[in-house]
């Protein structure tokens, strides 16, 4: 694997629990990783990605990331973003990502209420963005969905920002690209990306899709577009 | 005195856990329930005895906190 400059500063919260696939997928990967705890008010200077990884940062209470919203790091995790740093939310990272205004929208309860955990197909449907250079639009990867609160909303004025600016990355979908909805997102949406282009949040799990021998490699192109070459 | 904050899915947000508990009144063959809405209710004992401080204090608390108002409204009631 080719040797990649990029330093990706991984955050963990009390309840994350994906912080260290994702370090794995990404020195995979060929990059240098640091995790970084909740508590420090400052994020490594060489960042060129911040990743809020997955679990269930304060075990969910009150709503799914509303407490990690006001963790120490955050400030800086918004200081980061507003200046133009790249920032992608995983899973729970999402939601901190919503409830922290860094991303629009909010992350609902599953429609059928129950824990989902499985393989999901995904379309993508902008691929003008950094996450997603490598894909093509219309692609449609298999990546492991693991979530309660999976199930995006958004008002119908913030929606159509979401699509005049293509900010729309990526939809549940089964094999064909045909919309297949797990949970009861607005639009089937699995991911979506801020106005500039720099925040990303998708409650699917790329770092856990990143051998065929685990189900599937699709991950590695999302990834690998965060990577300098 | 107490704040009692009650905080529930927006009209117009679709209440999984209220349909879900609707259908199981159903199922239990209580007939005359026309809507279920499923919300959450937070109990704050405050330190002062000013309604309008309490009321100013509890609104701010829910806006940063309490209530993610994309989705939820919130209703105070001081006691």
């Amino acid at each position: 694997m080719q040797k990649s400059t990029t330093k990706v500063t991984i955050l963990q919260f009390p309840g994350t629990n994906c912080e260290y696939d994702t370090q794995h997928a990404f020195e995979g990967l060929g990059a240098t990783t640091e995790i970084v705890w909740h508590k420090s008010e400052s994020i490594p200077s060489d960042t060129n990605l911040l990743v809020v990884a997955g679990g269930f940062s304060y075990g969910d209470y009150l709503r799914s990331g509303a407490i990690a919203k006001f963790s120490p790091v955050m400030k800086a995790v918004s200081e980061y973003a507003n200046n133009g740093g790249k920032v992608l939310g995983i899973c729970n990272g999402f939601q901190v990502l919503t409830e922290a205004g860094l991303l629009p929208g909010a992350l609902k309860r599953n429609d059928g209420l129950h824990f989902i955990s499985k393989h999901h197909y995904l379309k993508v449907h902008n691929n003008d963005n950094i996450f997603l250079e490598k894909l093509d639009n219309g692609d449609v990867i298999n990546i492991p969905i693991a979530h309660h609160d999976g199930n995006y909303f958004i008002d119908s004025e913030g929606l159509k920002d979401l699509y005049d600016n293509n900010q729309v990355l990526l939809t549940y979908t089964d094999e064909e690209g045909n919309a297949k909805n797990p949970n009861g997102s607005v639009d089937s949406i699995a991911g979506i990306c801020n106005k500039q282009k720099n925040v990303f949040g998708l409650m699917p799990h790329p770092e856990r899709a990143m051998e065929t021998i685990l189900g599937s490699d699709d991950g590695i192109k999302m990834l690998q577009g965060f990577l300098a070459e | 005195m107490k704040a009692i904050v009650n905080i529930s899915l927006k009209a117009g947000v679709l209440d999984s856990q209220g349909k879900a508990v609707h259908h199981a009144l159903d199922s239990l063959h209580f007939s005359g329930v026309d809507d279920v809405r499923v919300g959450k209710q937070i109990i704050l004992k405050l330190d002062t005895n000013d309604k309008t401080v309490a009321m100013a204090d509890v609104t701010k608390m829910c806006e940063e906190l309490l209530a993610n108002t994309v989705i939820e409204d919130y209703e105070i009631e001081l006691v």
